[in-house]
């Protein structure tokens, strides 16, 4: 499905993410962890060319993501942030965001239904100013999910909530997952929260990738083969 | 007593003298208060001076010079406000480029224009210091929306990249910025217009009444100039901004200014 290519980004003359290669299969979930600052998120960005990679490449479907359109790779690979940025105005305008780039517009009914699915039946009309921050990240989870993404990149997404609104956020993010059968990268910092929603650990330090392995709870994509592609 | 419409260069210095040593009278007054402004003060008066009497002595060659002399000082002005303007935006790849180019553009297609239809006069005494005029406030507004650009991108990173992920162009992206930049920009020209005449009696009424013109044709042409000011200016942060926004944005539409 997603596969990276000897993914490297130099600043200066630090490597940030050095020589990075792994595939991920249709329909399974993977974390990414790591200490703070070892190149996690950095590694999704360069996924979305939200950086260019200073070497190395992604397939995306066997195809070079060069050669597509940045829009439409962001719109196959979508990318949930650490925080959650909505836009001003309100939830429905910010789910409505991304299919509106294409010149779609999604139905209320599309809007609601999406909204329901992440908990938050009924918020489409409220302005994103009145959110709490666990409802914040799951619009934002909304917004990306309205793209239909064949790939989810989630960067920590629970790391700047509470325990309670993390709890919640990590409930969507797992029924989600299952739903849409997607394949997906989850970044954290957390090892429990990567055993509880990953069926595969890769784990990344000082930007190189220093492990692979079977998680050991199951979890979607749990049953799935994991790929020794490190 | 002196005539208001001074023609000669004594006469001139006489008069320059005489408000330097109003001026020097004021730097006493504060160092009476212990704040020390004498040697900076001096520093700036003689620079001053030295400055605005060589450009009188150029403009005395320009205005009696051929047409491509005035045409050629009007250029050096763009081009100086361009160098200008353009170290606000240090941190824009290509900043010195793309402040000539819209300076150059936006005080073009005002400058052109009206000179073509008689607005500015087709004669050195009127084309010179009304295009120096539109080209300074161009230059100052062209500077402001550049660096009020950046300063918007770079606090709102995090939701320009959000719209960039969710598969907006840079130039969706970017737009609520550079709306605040080009508004931003664009308030002390119309604070300008708001105040015309109340706040203040800006220079080209000033002058034509010194020279005895009629005050109000003197009134209705000022407002003439302040018009082109402001359409001169709100082309080149019009100009500067799509610029600036382009080249804040790399070849995949990421955002590559720091």
């Amino acid at each position: 499905m997603l596969e990276a290519r000897g993914l490297s980004r130099l600043a200066g003359d630090r490597a940030i993410v050095a020589e990075v290669s792994f595939g991920l299969e249709q329909g399974t979930v993977t974390a990414l962890t790591g200490p703070s600052g070892s190149g996690k998120s950095s590694l999704l960005r360069l996924l979305v060319r939200l950086d260019e990679p200073t070497g190395g490449t992604v397939l995306l479907d066997g195809a070079d993501y060069r050669n597509l359109p940045p829009p439409v790779l962001r719109r196959r690979v979508g990318l949930v942030l650490q925080t959650p940025f909505l836009f001003a105005g309100t939830v429905a305008d910010n789910v409505r965001f991304g299919p509106a780039q294409r010149g779609e517009r999604l139905s209320d009914a599309d809007v609601d239904g999406l909204l329901a699915r992440m908990g938050l039946a009924g918020f489409g009309e409220r302005t994103v100013d009145r959110l709490s921050g666990g409802e914040a990240q799951r619009v934002s989870l909304a917004r990306t999910l309205a793209n239909r993404p064949e790939v989810l990149l989630l960067d920590e997404p629970t790391s700047a909530l509470d325990e309670s609104a993390r709890g919640e956020v990590e409930d969507v993010v797992r029924a989600t997952i299952a739903d849409r059968e997607l394949t997906c990268l989850i970044v954290t910092h957390d090892p429990a929260q990567a055993e509880r929603l990953a069926g595969r650990i890769l784990s990344i330090d000082r930007g190189r990738l220093v492990g692979d392995r079977s998680s050991a709870a199951r979890a979607p994509g749990a049953d799935r083969p994991a790929e020794a592609a490190v | 007593m002196p005539s208001l419409a001074p023609n000669s260069a004594a006469l001139g210095l006489a008069q320059a003298l005489v408000a330097a040593t109003l001026a020097f009278a004021a730097i006493a007054a504060a160092r009476s208060q212990g704040i020390r402004l004498e040697r900076e003060s001096l520093v700036a008066m003689v620079r001053g001076l030295v400055q605005v009497v060589a450009v009188g002595a150029v403009l005395v060659i320009v205005l009696a010079g051929p047409v491509w002399m005035w045409l050629a000082a009007i250029v050096l002005m763009a081009g100086a406000a361009g160098a200008t303007a353009a170290r606000r935006a240090a941190r824009i790849p290509g900043a010195l480029v793309l402040s000539v180019v819209s300076i150059a553009v936006g005080s073009a297609l005002v400058i052109v224009p009206m000179t073509l239809l008689g607005v500015i006069p087709w004669a050195a005494a009127g084309l010179v210091p009304v295009s120096s005029m539109i080209i300074a406030n161009a230059m100052n507004t062209g500077a402001l929306a550049l660096d009020r650009l950046r300063a918007e991108l770079l606090a709102h990173r995090g939701q320009t990249e959000a719209a960039l992920a969710l598969g907006a162009s840079s130039a969706v992206a970017a737009q609520p910025y550079v709306r605040a930049a080009v508004t931003a920009s664009l308030i002390p020209r119309v604070d300008t217009l708001r105040s015309l005449g109340i706040v203040w009696i800006p220079g080209v009424m000033a002058g034509m009444l010194l020279s005895g013109v009629d005050p109000v044709y003197a009134g209705v042409y000022q407002f003439a100039v302040l018009a082109m000011i402001f359409a001169a200016a709100a082309f080149t942060a019009l100009a500067a901004t799509v610029l600036a926004r382009r080249r804040s944005f790399g070849f995949a539409d990421e955002l590559v200014i720091e």
